[in-house]
């Protein structure tokens, strides 16, 4: 049957992180924080990149991160580094079959063994991590 | 000689009936459609009265029985044991033969097809692909000498053998995780977790040595790789087969963290 | 080449940054932030070998990482032969140019021609 026909959520439904439970939360930050450090990379390389034409393209370039925007945007960048970083330890070990669970009888109600509490509570650790982090960066950043 | 007493019915089991025989009307709406005849979803209307054990389906079978035979609906045993049934209950998939109408604490139910599959016509969808993706992923016991001859003698497993494949093979091909996956909502060509749970489920059968054969079928660019492990397929998942962790402990084959 | 060298080189390529990220941020966190990014500092930083190394360590690294990472979004959003060809190529040459525009930044700063 033609895909046109297809029924498929389409990304509205990828992207949709509100039915499925705190781990599509988790796949759902996971993607925005990685296309997020992904253009900050680009756009950080573009910037670190005026340093060859010498000090005054530099410190023209700086004036971004000094205003209060930059700080706000710098503080991001450094949760959804932090958050990427700690939920993507998670993931991987998950992709290699480690803290998934063990398989056996499935008991009714059918809790499912791979959605279990050491992986939510890994992810809350990594929502707070982050958040510890920006508060971190930001009283550095702001300089209280 | 024993003494039989009849029991008398006590006023806790008739209070306990009066509520069970409670009769609440709720509003049933069923997408229709037909996309091979061009016909865009609509929704019709029903008002059907359900009691505390009226299951979804059977609310939709009142529809067909007394106001609108013309519904399409697919189902066939009525006890979560088929996986004809699945479809979108208030927005999320489930068996409608498991879901009580009275668990969705709503008087208003919205039932449509099941998300990434074709439609048929109104609830029924088209499960061709998934059929074919699981029949790709050699559903079967592979090994040499598995002719039975005279000199054949039986396999034996252990029920810690067996503990390691059983949850997997009671997969119903009801196709819910299909739908809920948010890798399936837009990639055409992705196994999907209802397959990749069955290749490790024979993978993971001490009489079957297929394993490099289904390894090299799922590692492709639409294959196991494409899992994120978000988990939803095992949140829809009406038979406790948590395709989730299926799908990891394979891939832990491909990382070197299983042997 | 095969989806599962790729993805061993992504979660590869992801384990080795998280050390080096980390050096990155925390070496500025802990001296005072506003003299660290300050045009001799960051002079001085490039033209300190091992960290200039390790500067490009991170480059590449997350290049590979961040260009495949959105490889795989891009193969799930669409598929037919012709735009997965061009999606595969792309990031290639997506990490290529950035690897190569980081490294003249570096190189250039390292060897003080700027
Ligand atoms: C340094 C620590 C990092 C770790 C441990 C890490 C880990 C991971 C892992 C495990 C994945 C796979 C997720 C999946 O398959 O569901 C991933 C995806 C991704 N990462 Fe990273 N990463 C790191 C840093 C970065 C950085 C700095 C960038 C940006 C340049 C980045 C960009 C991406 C992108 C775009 C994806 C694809 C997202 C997706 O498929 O959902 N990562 N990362
Ligand atoms: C708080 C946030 C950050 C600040 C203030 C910052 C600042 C800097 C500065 C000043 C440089 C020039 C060399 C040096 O003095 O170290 C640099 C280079 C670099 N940074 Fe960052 N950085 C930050 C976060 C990151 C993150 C999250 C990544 C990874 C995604 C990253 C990747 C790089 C790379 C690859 C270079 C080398 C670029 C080149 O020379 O071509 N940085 N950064
Ligand atoms: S794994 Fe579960 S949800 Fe998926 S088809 Fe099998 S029974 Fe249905
Ligand atoms: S009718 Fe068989 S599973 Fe619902």
């Amino acid at each position: 049957m033609a895909e046109r026909l297809s029924n498929r959520e389409g990304i509205k439904g990828m992207a949709n992180p509100t039915r499925y439970g705190i781990e599509r939360v988790a796949y759902w930050l996971q993607r925005l924080t990685g296309l997020g450090l992904l253009a900050y990379l680009i756009g950080h390389i573009y910037e670190t990149s005026t340093i060859v034409h010498g000090k005054i393209a530099w410190d023209k370039m700086l004036e971004f991160t000094q205003t209060t925007q930059g700080h706000l945007f710098l503080t991001l960048v450094i949760g959804m580094c932090v958050f990427h970083t700690a939920n993507g330890i998670r993931v991987m070990l998950g992709h290699g079959g480690i803290g998934v669970g063990k398989p056996g009888q499935p008991e009714y109600p059918y809790k499912a063994a791979s959605l279990n509490y050491k992986q939510r509570l890994c992810i809350w650790v990594s929502i707070g991590l982050a958040a510890l982090a920006m508060m971190y960066g930001a009283s550095v950043l702001f300089g209280v | 000689m024993a003494v039989v007493t009849t029991p008398k019915p006590s006023e806790e089991l008739i209070s306990i009936n009066k509520t069970l025989d409670q009769t609440n009307t709720i509003t049933l709406r069923i997408a229709r459609s037909n996309p091979a005849e061009g016909q865009e979803t609509s929704y019709s209307e029903f008002k059907v009265p359900v009691k505390k054990w009226t299951t979804v389906l059977e609310a939709i079978l009142y529809v067909k029985q007394n106001l609108d035979h013309a519904v399409a609906v697919r189902y066939s045993c009525r006890q979560a044991s088929c996986g004809s049934c699945g479809m979108k209950i208030n927005g999320k998939p489930g068996l409608a033969c498991y879901t009580k109408v009275s668990e969705l604490k709503s008087n208003v139910i919205t039932v449509e097809p099941m998300n990434n599959f074709p439609i048929i016509r109104d609830l029924a969808v088209d499960f061709k692909q998934l059929i074919s993706n699981h029949k790709k992923m050699k559903p079967f016991i592979i090994r040499e000498d598995s002719e039975v001859t005279p000199e054949s003698k039986e396999f034996i497993q252990t029920p810690k053998d067996l503990e390691n494949f059983l949850q997997f093979s009671y997969c119903i091909k009801c196709g819910l995780c299909n739908s809920a996956c948010p890798t399936m909502a837009t990639d055409t060509s992705f196994i999907g977790p209802q397959g990749l749970a069955q290749a490790y489920r024979y993978v993971a059968d001490n009489r079957d040595k297929g394993k490099e054969d289904r390894l090299k079928i799922v590692d492709d660019s639409h294959g196991i790789w494409r899992c994120h492990f978000a988990g939803s397929c095992s949140h829809v998942c009406p038979k406790g087969v948590d395709p989730a962790m299926a799908i990891q402990l394979l891939r832990g084959y491909m990382l070197g963290f299983q042997k | 080449m095969r989806e599962s060298i790729i993805m061993k080189i992504h979660y590869g390529t992801a384990l080795g940054a998280v050390a080096l990220v980390a050096v990155h941020i925390l070496m500025r966190m802990t001296q005072n932030f506003d003299q660290s990014l300050q045009y001799q500092n960051v002079i001085a930083n490039y033209h300190f070998l091992p960290y200039a190394l390790m500067l490009e360590a991170v480059l590449i690294l997350l290049s590979v990482h961040g260009f495949n990472g959105l490889r795989v979004i891009l193969l799930e959003l669409k598929q037919g032969s012709t735009y997965e060809r061009m999606v595969n190529y792309g990031s290639i040459a997506a990490m290529a140019v950035l690897i190569a525009y980081g490294s003249r930044t570096i190189l250039m700063a390292g060897m003080g021609i700027s």
